[in-house]
């Protein structure tokens, strides 16, 4: 029967990036992955942000194939009737190196998948893995297809819904609280018109994010990414929001009131959309991970949890890529000692714990929490467009003069609420 | 309906293989009840309908399993399976 020194379950970017690194420094490594090619099922919003893991892989940055950079950074309050925008540019996005870029999942995790096997990582697609082999309290394999393959150590990279750690004892189902489903569109869409439209030149790219009315005032939000020569365009909006009874958004319906909107309908005109894709989302930041390892396994990826959003920027890409490296260099030490079980594992905590990962998950720890509050996405999107309505308007007869304008909508009460919402926000 | 029509075209633009069994099913017996009414809204595929006799059904094509009902519903109603390996939808962009 075979054995191999390591199986990753999953060729996402924290399966690849993990295969890469083992296979870099000669370790025998099998990746699994239940998708006709890798990449077939992995979705994102898509922006990668690349500073954080450039120096984990020096070699792979130059040729990827990344959509665009982005240049133009939006975000926009969403009324029911009306919408404030602001877009931030600034020369540090425009010089090189690039902080993000727009990526196509399909396309750049099958392109990654190829440089692993390059350094001599075994893909095998279509491959589905149905459970682990456990043995005396150890995680000593898999179960794919009938058939059983043993390892030293396993690292699950299966994505979101974290199955096999599910399976290993790790963790138990997830709560809805701490997932949201996003749903999008790929738009496909001429790159001068793209560029025309988004005020943009060659590669440079423009990242949006909406708030309000794109997820009807609920915890999510809408979002608008250029590829080269498509608009990755979609919605998120947190489950805990689809169980409320009465109030439950109509998801599908949700993309499509999206698209519909003035903002956005002349942004996309004349596109034709070429996928239509759904995922779902770990929001749930620190004290919502799971265990990230146990005798014989580690977890990388959405699978550990590995995603955050903080509003500003919503990211889950670098976490994965770094989280899979950290999880190759815990088995390079490992395999020196010569023991996988969990004591000798256990410096992948040490590892995340002193990158941005753990990091950034234990200074946003607050950040699901602040995310909750409905006033964020129900109340100030409607308040400041209206702020901005009676400040704009010039009706027939005599303008009201500003600040009696102002205080009709920033009554007492409502300075009262916005300093608790501020006061709040400290703890990001 | 003109919706269901358009989530249809929608569909109908991803690649899907087929698998020769439905990974999620409804568990026998579970079909009315509660906890599966708010994937009737939240399938970002639409494959879940309610009968006239008030029972929740639930179609295969079309899975872009994203996971959505096993968080919403649980799998106390829910037996719930990615599709076999190279089987399900293949996202070409992603």
């Amino acid at each position: 029967m075979d054995k191999f020194e390591v199986i990753v379950v999953g060729a996402g970017l924290a399966g690849l990036a993990s295969a890469y690194t083992l296979a870099g420094a000669g370790c025998e490594v099998l990746v699994l992955e239940r998708g006709e090619y890798p990449g077939a099922k992995n979705v994102s919003g898509g922006r990668l942000y690349v500073n954080p893991v450039r120096d984990l892989f020096p070699d792979l940055w130059e040729k990827a194939p990344l959509e665009r950079f982005i240049v133009h950074e939006g975000i926009t309050l969403m009324a029911a009737e009306r919408s404030v925008h602001l877009n931030y540019s600034g020369r540090e996005l425009r010089e090189e190196p690039y902080q993000s870029y727009s990526v196509l999942r399909s396309k750049f995790d099958r392109w990654l998948a190829e440089r692993a096997e390059e350094k001599g990582a075994t893909i095998l697609t279509g491959v589905r893995v149905d459970d682990v082999i456990k043995e005396k309290g150890k995680i000593a394999g898999v179960l794919a297809g009938g058939e059983e393959l043993r390892a030293e150590v396993i690292v699950a990279c299966d994505g979101v819904l974290s199955l096999i750690p599910e399976r290993s004892g790790l963790r138990c189902a997830g709560l809805p609280r701490d997932y949201a489903v996003g749903v999008k569109e790929v738009i496909a869409l001429a790159a001068g018109t793209i560029n025309e439209r988004f005020h943009l030149e060659g590669d440079e790219g423009a990242a949006g994010l909406y708030v309000g009315e794109a997820s009807k005032g609920r915890f999510g939000g809408g979002f608008l990414y250029t590829n080269k020569d498509s608009i990755s365009l979609g919605i998120v909006v947190g489950i805990q929001a689809l169980l409320e009874d009465g109030r439950a958004l109509d998801v599908p319906a949700l993309l499509d009131d999206f698209k519909s909107r003035p903002e956005i309908d002349r942004l996309i005109k004349g596109g034709t959309t070429v996928e239509y894709a759904a995922h779902v989302i770990p929001e749930g930041g620190f004290n919502a991970l799971g265990n990230l390892w146990g005798d014989g396994i580690l977890v990388a990826g959405d699978a550990a949890g590995f995603a955050l959003n903080i509003g500003f920027t919503v990211r889950g890409m670098e976490y994965a890529l770094a989280s899979g490296y950290l999880a190759a260099r815990t088995i390079l030490k490992a395999k020196e000692a010569g023991r996988f079980d969990a004591d000798t594992l256990a410096v992948y905590k040490m590892l995340l714990e002193d990158s941005f990962v753990l990091k950034d998950f234990r200074n946003f720890q607050a950040a699901p929490a602040l995310m909750e509050n409905p006033r964020l996405f129900n109340h100030y999107p409607e308040m400041i467009a209206g702020l901005l309505r009676d400040i704009y308007a010039v009706p027939a007869g005599t303008k009201q003069r500003l600040y009696p304008t102002l205080r009709k909508t920033v009554t007492l009460g409502e300075m009262w609420s916005l300093g608790k919402d501020l006061k709040a926000m400290m703890k990001l | 309906m003109n919706q269901e029509r358009q989530l249809k075209a929608k569909l109908g633009l991803d690649v899907f293989k087929p698998a020769t069994v439905p990974p999620i099913r409804i568990k026998p017996g579970m079909q009315r009840d509660p906890r599966l009414r708010p994937a009737l809204k939240a399938c970002p595929a639409g494959l879940y309908t309610e009968n006239a006799g008030g029972e929740v059904l639930l179609a295969a094509d079309g899975c872009l399993e994203c996971g959505t009902c096993r968080l919403l519903c649980g799998t106390e109603v829910l037996e719930w399976a990615y599709p076999e390996g190279g089987a399900g939808v293949q996202y070409r962009f992603g």
